[in-house]
């Protein structure tokens, strides 16, 4: 499979719009302009693409909410509030292909009806935000933003939106309530934001990743589109690996590719020819899976009957000499700190767990320790308002499940044998 | 009070966005780029200019962790050392600007050269352990390469 989202990512000038229009860049935009709104979603469904910000939801049925919508106007936001801990796989496309997104945003702006579009993007990121504010300056003169874009009676007004640390800004309500320039808290759901989000008006919120699929199937078409990767999974997946693995990176391969491949042939294996032990294979908030169960396909559908989810395919691995009660306890100190305080079990819950997890890896662990964790999780389970949550109460729910051991270790013996 | 370009900068702001109010986050990060941090007074002011109630500004501004409500350093250095970063040693980096530097996380040098902020994941995972200094990004981090790094930022 050539590269679609990463095509041309190792020249240094891949960020100007000339390189850009060098190898086809913005055809798809005129092609698109060609088609009918809804010929274009019915390009996207016959695609099969899913919302590749951790969800999986099919595009083209969100869009076409969206459009059926008779409220105006509508707005359209990528979300490129990148955030999950080990997912690092949007910002190659913000700051080395930000024209491919922006194309993506203008097409899908048509389509669903919306004339101004707005990049959330994380804070942490001003690199990307001051090419990706250059790469919109260029496509205004170059006229394929603005009022009569390529001399037609087509309007788009894309304007970046700068988050300002907080996690949970990634969940698309809260992401909503931030722009609106209030505290980032989710909202509850329905009413779904495709009609009732941003200023209260029918809003497409798409990852970027997704977004930056749209050329691509508007150029080959939803059917040749669909012929990349799993069956129900279409497209090229950006996977994010890093850890203890030779060669971490972000890896554009099929959707479904094999996380052991992924592992041991793309990122070359385990560093120092250590043993694997763990992997996070979408970010911190899909459960962790041991190391002989990685002969699972990377996509939506597969993930769930392995135990865990392919989330943001932000790949964590984690060698033999890895403490798995410290990762438990380090990655509960940040859900800990990202809670937005809103809702009881996620407020409480994710304080109970770090304490609880700090205890146990500082040699303080009780007897019972693990079967209060364990009750803690299920009080927590399927109780939060938004996911964040249930992924810190499923994180440490599959790390008593597969490691076990270690936690009664560090109870029995009162001390971490990573700790010096 | 902000001056007068400030004040035309957070107008033409306020016109990027169908209700003025979006305009908070980013009027909250001019007054932190004006005044290096967010004072009770920084806030009030960005209250006063977008008409705004002072607690909502407030609450607001306290929700996000880029924000800083005290004074900081003349460099700011965000460590991360989430689980990818971890993994990798970035605690060892944590207790090495403490031995060296005198740094605290949420602290500020006793000369006022640094403050350290401990990050959430700054999307450099790949290339871990990472940190910005200031604005600049700086990641494969090892001690020596952070002696190096900090050796320019006086």
């Amino acid at each position: 499979m050539g590269k679609i989202l990463l095509k041309n990512i190792e020249n240094s000038n891949s960020a100007d719009i000339n390189e850009y229009l060098k190898i086809g860049g913005y055809k798809s935009l005129i092609k698109a302009f060609e088609m009918q709104p809804k010929d274009i979603i019915g390009e996207i469904r016959e695609s099969g693409l899913r919302g590749r910000g951790g969800a999986g939801f099919p595009t083209a049925m969100k869009w076409s909410f969206a459009f059926a919508d008779t409220k105006f106007p509508k707005y359209l936001i990528c979300n490129a509030d990148e955030g999950e801990p080990g997912t690092f796989k949007d910002r190659p496309i913000l700051e080395k292909n930000p024209h491919l997104l922006i194309e993506g945003m203008v097409i899908s702006g048509y389509a669903i009806g919306a004339e101004h579009g707005y990049v959330y993007l994380r804070g942490e990121y001003p690199y990307a935000k001051e090419v990706l504010n250059k790469a919109i300056a260029q496509a205004y003169e170059k006229n394929y933003l603005g009022d009569n874009i390529l001399g037609e009676n087509i309007k788009f007004h894309l304007t970046v939106y700068q988050g300002a640390g907080a996690y949970i800004c990634g969940e698309e309500t809260a992401l909503i309530e931030s722009l609106e320039g209030k505290r980032g808290q989710p909202r509850s759901k329905p009413p779904f934001p495709v009609n009732v989000g941003a200023w209260a008006m029918p809003t497409i919120i798409n990852n970027v990743e997704t977004l930056s699929n749209i050329p691509y199937i508007i150029s080959v078409g939803g059917a040749g589109y669909s012929k990349i990767g799993a069956r129900e999974c279409t497209g090229p997946k950006l996977y994010s690996v890093s850890g203890c693995v030779e060669k971490p990176g972000v890896y554009e391969l099929p959707m479904g590719t094999i996380l052991r491949d992924i592992i041991f042939n793309y990122a070359g294996g385990i560093k120092s020819g250590k043993k694997l032990k763990a992997v996070f294979p979408g970010g911190i908030s899909t459960p962790v899976l041991p190391a002989d169960n990685i002969d699972c396909p990377m996509d939506f559908i597969s993930m769930p009957r392995f135990g865990s989810m392919l989330g943001s395919g932000a790949v964590i691995v984690m060698d033999e000499s890895v403490c798995m009660v410290k990762v438990a306890y380090r990655a509960l100190k940040f859900f800990e700190h990202e809670s937005c305080g809103k809702c009881t079990p996620c407020r409480e819950g994710t304080d109970w767990l770090r304490k609880i997890l700090e205890r146990i890896e500082c040699g303080k662990g009780r007897e019972g320790d693990i079967e209060l964790l364990s009750e803690v999780v299920d009080i927590m389970y399927g109780r939060c308002f938004c996911p964040l949550g249930d992924s810190a109460a499923g994180l440490v729910m599959s790390m008593i499940k597969h490691f076990r051991n270690e936690f009664e270790e560090h109870i029995r013996d009162k001390k971490c044998k990573n700790q010096k | 009070m902000f001056n007068e370009t400030v004040l035309k900068e957070i107008d033409e702001i306020k016109g990027r966005y169908p209700d003025f109010r979006s305009a908070l986050l980013p009027a909250l990060y001019v007054a932190q780029r004006e005044f290096g941090w967010l004072s009770h007074e920084a806030m009030s002011y960005v209250a006063r200019t977008l008409n705004l109630p002072e607690a909502m500004v407030r609450g607001t501004a306290s929700f996000y962790s880029m924000f800083k409500h005290k004074e900081a350093g003349r460099h700011l250095i965000q460590l991360c050392t989430n689980v990818s970063c971890m993994i990798l040693g970035a605690e060892r980096l944590v207790d090495f600007l403490r031995t060296k530097y005198g740094m605290e996380p949420d602290n500020t040098t006793q000369d006022g050269r640094f403050s350290l902020v401990i990050m959430e994941c700054i999307g450099a995972c790949g290339t871990a352990p990472a940190m910005l200094v200031n604005t600049d990004f700086y990641d494969n981090l090892t001690e020596g390469k952070i002696e190096e790094i900090l050796d320019k930022y006086k």
